[in-house]
């Protein structure tokens, strides 16, 4: 039966519709795995005689840490992690036995880069463990037990995808367990490490996540086969609509239509609103930059100032207009404005980097400088970045499938890595610039010259809008075409 | 109105649509009946410049359709869902069309009003969203978007699928009185030879993407048509 199954997967592989750009960016994704695999590596290798070096034990500070470490991993998942998309509905009548689709649905989620790629550390770990002269059998255990802990959060991003805002609740959770930490109020560790150090000492303790885990996968299991329903685990979930007239943008004209579109697009539908979150989050980007001055160089404080208010840009911006790509038949056959609808989306980009910016400015607590940076690096995202990302879209040829409320089944997973893939060139040039500019004279020339270039590219903007339009012309069809096939 | 000239579609050598001539006056209620794959929507995607001739053109009052978009303004269409805007409701969704087609909100309204009886109560005021909607409700919406904005050319691709028997008699009358109007062009496809003999005055059969019936409508073309599409 699951020969069927993976012949099934083959081939919705092998003939979606952006294959050719699927794989090149597979293969790009694969170098980023090699990457993060080396670095995990190394981490597994290094961590142990790094911490020795710093007069700690090592497997005690680790334990100390893992709880830390199992909650990012989980917020990751519940980021990142697709579940896997079958298309089931069709093989409900056809005669597979319930289980046995559902057992395939979960196998598949193990196979995931999400779990593996913790073997890549806790491997060389255990390994250096045991040559350390660790007794064997206990790194064994506890080894055992750390993939129960992986595979419980894969099972556990399975059971909570269904639910919304809990990537906030679990972020702000870490926050808080951290803060309370760092301040010495309350140290969740003294309480978890005991039982990871138990993990390790006591040689049946192990037994407690593994039978954990098994229960979950049972628990899984059930709600899957008896969610497995057109009317419940696999249907649509119907919102309450409200008619919306918002007529005070009509004073704008075509934007204004365009505008009023685009607003619900993004309210209304799961994908565009999670892009919303995405920006909040980047906002928090430059923190990692900002606070550790002796890490960073500051040429890439640049970097940082551009993610902090370019998140809506990016995650956005990106899918123009494969945004309106379920309906983009339409929009060809009635009498669109190009210019318009890219100025709808522009002005959208704007406003967000604008917002965003304001609302950065939490990082004056870092100085003016930072601040600085961050106005600058709104100026080149409004002035730039805005127009790179257009250009961009206009060659995607991604569908978006915007009705991701698919219930249990569905594509929930509307962040993907790809979009962060395209937008790393962007940040080049503003980094080249600012590189430049600081050699030559002092960080303020680095700021002033990527400034000018954001205005620079402002000034530019109906030129670019021209060249967008031509190039949505000369790709109308295959753009058709492309958005036709669900992906 | 509508010139077809030595059109062909072409799919890595096979050739799905090929019509030498075809001449659609102004005022015309067209239709066009075949099997599946016969090339109906083939040719309606043409007419709308959604994909690229092999060969040949077609002229949309005048404006040859893969050359100049001049076409959109008087041209309404509706071939599928891809035509509807899922997230939006019904009635935004008619609102928009008419913003993109120079009504405002009063002639949408208007326009709305008129067709209460053909939305049997199930579209507008009912707070869903058109992604939520039935697929005969859905189609019910494009059908009535295509009349915004007073098109002179109306192509409706199978508006009969997906409808109730109620709905497929106040449909024709739509159709019928679209039809009587001599500045539009209706042009609709359909697998059911007696709906589209009812409302058309012309009926075009196509079988394998070429024209193999031409005929003005009157009493004996349902019987010529059964005759010919007999098994």
């Amino acid at each position: 039966m699951f020969e069927k199954f993976i012949y099934l997967e083959w081939k919705a592989f092998t003939r979606s519709a952006s294959f050719a750009t699927n794989l090149g960016l597979k293969i790009l994704m694969l170098f980023l795995a090699i990457y993060f695999a080396l670095v995990f590596l190394a981490l597994g290798i290094g961590a142990f005689y790094f911490i020795r070096k710093m007069n700690l034990e090592p497997l005690v500070t680790v334990n100390k840490f893992l709880i830390y470490y199992f909650l990012f991993d989980l917020i990751i998942r519940l980021l990142l992690q697709k579940i896997p998309v079958m298309n089931i509905r069709p093989l409900l009548v056809l005669p597979f036995k319930k289980p046995t689709i559902v057992h395939f649905s979960l196998g598949k989620t193990m196979l995931s880069f999400f779990n593996y790629a913790h073997a890549f550390f806790f491997l060389p770990f255990s390994v250096v463990l045991i040559m350390e002269g660790y007794d064997v059998v206990s790194v064994l255990l506890w080894h055992l037990a750390m993939i129960s802990l992986i595979y419980i959060n894969n099972f556990l991003n399975i059971v909570l995808n269904n639910k919304d805002n809990l990537f906030a609740i679990f972020v702000g959770i870490v926050i808080v367990l951290g803060g309370c930490q760092y301040y010495h109020v309350f140290d969740i560790t003294n309480y978890t490490t005991v039982f990871f150090e138990g993990l390790f000492h006591t040689k049946w303790l192990f037994l407690l996540p593994i039978s954990a885990l098994i229960g979950l996968y049972y628990v899984t299991f059930n709600y899957f086969k008896n969610n497995l329903y057109l009317d419940s685990g696999l249907s649509n979930k119907h919102q309450i609509a409200k008619t919306e007239d918002l007529t005070w943008l009509n004073q704008f004209g075509t934007l204004g239509t365009f505008l009023k579109n685009d607003i619900k697009l993004i309210k209304r539908n799961k994908r565009s609103k999670t892009t919303v979150i995405m920006s909040v989050v980047f906002l928090f980007y430059g923190l990692l930059f900002f606070k550790n001055h002796a890490l960073y160089n500051p040429v890439m404080h640049i970097f940082a100032g551009i993610f902090v208010s370019g998140g809506f840009l990016f995650t956005f911006g990106q899918f123009v207009p494969s945004w309106d790509s379920s309906y983009y038949q339409l929009m060809m056959t009635q009498n669109i404005p190009y210019r318009g609808y890219l100025s709808s989306k522009w002005w959208l980009i704007v406003i967000a980097t604008v917002i965003s910016t304001i609302l950065s400015s939490f990082y004056l607590y870092f100085g003016w400088h930072v601040y600085l940076t961050i106005v600058v690096g709104a100026i080149y995202n409004i002035g730039v970045n805005s127009h790179l990302v257009l250009l961009a879209g206009a060659y995607t040829k991604t569908p978006i499938d915007l009705d991701s409320s698919k219930g249990a089944f569905g594509d929930k997973k509307a962040f993907n890595v790809n979009t962060m893939l395209i937008s790393l060139p962007k940040l080049l040039l503003p980094l080249g610039l600012y590189w430049i500019g600081s050699t030559l004279m002092s960080p303020n020339l680095g700021l002033t010259m990527v400034a000018i270039a954001g205005i620079i590219g402002f000034a530019l903007r109906d030129k670019v809008f021209s060249l967008i339009e031509k190039i949505y012309k000369t790709e109308k069809y295959k753009t058709i075409a492309a958005y036709k096939q669900k992906s | 109105m509508i010139q077809v000239n030595d059109l062909s579609k072409t799919y890595n050598g096979t050739t799905v649509l090929k019509i030498k001539n075809l001449e659609i006056p102004k005022g015309q209620s067209f239709g066009l009946v075949g099997n599946n794959g016969a090339g109906k929507t083939t040719f309606f995607s043409l007419l709308l410049d959604l994909i690229q001739p092999s060969t040949g053109h077609i002229i949309n009052n005048e404006i040859q359709v893969n050359s100049s978009e001049n076409w959109k303004p008087f041209t309404a269409s509706f071939l599928d869902e891809s035509f509807l805007i899922g997230y939006l409701t019904p009635e935004e969704y008619f609102y928009f069309i008419g913003d993109l087609r120079g009504q405002n909100k009063a002639d949408i309204d208007a326009l709305l009003a008129n067709h209460e009886e053909f939305f049997n109560g199930e579209i507008l005021k009912n707070k869903k969203y058109l992604r939520d909607l039935s697929k005969g409700n859905q189609k019910k919406v494009g059908i009535i978007a295509t009349l915004i904005g007073n098109p002179e050319v109306v192509i409706l691709d199978e508006p009969f699928a997906n409808l109730d028997p109620t709905t497929v008699n106040r449909l024709k009358k739509i159709i019928k009185e679209l039809a009587e109007n001599p500045d539009v062009t209706v042009l609709v496809s359909s697998h059911d030879l007696l709906h589209t003999v009812e409302v058309c005055d012309r009926i075009v059969a196509l079988n394998k993407g070429e024209v193999v019936k031409d005929i003005q409508t009157s009493a004996e073309t349902l019987q010529e048509l059964e005759l010919f599409f007999a098994v």
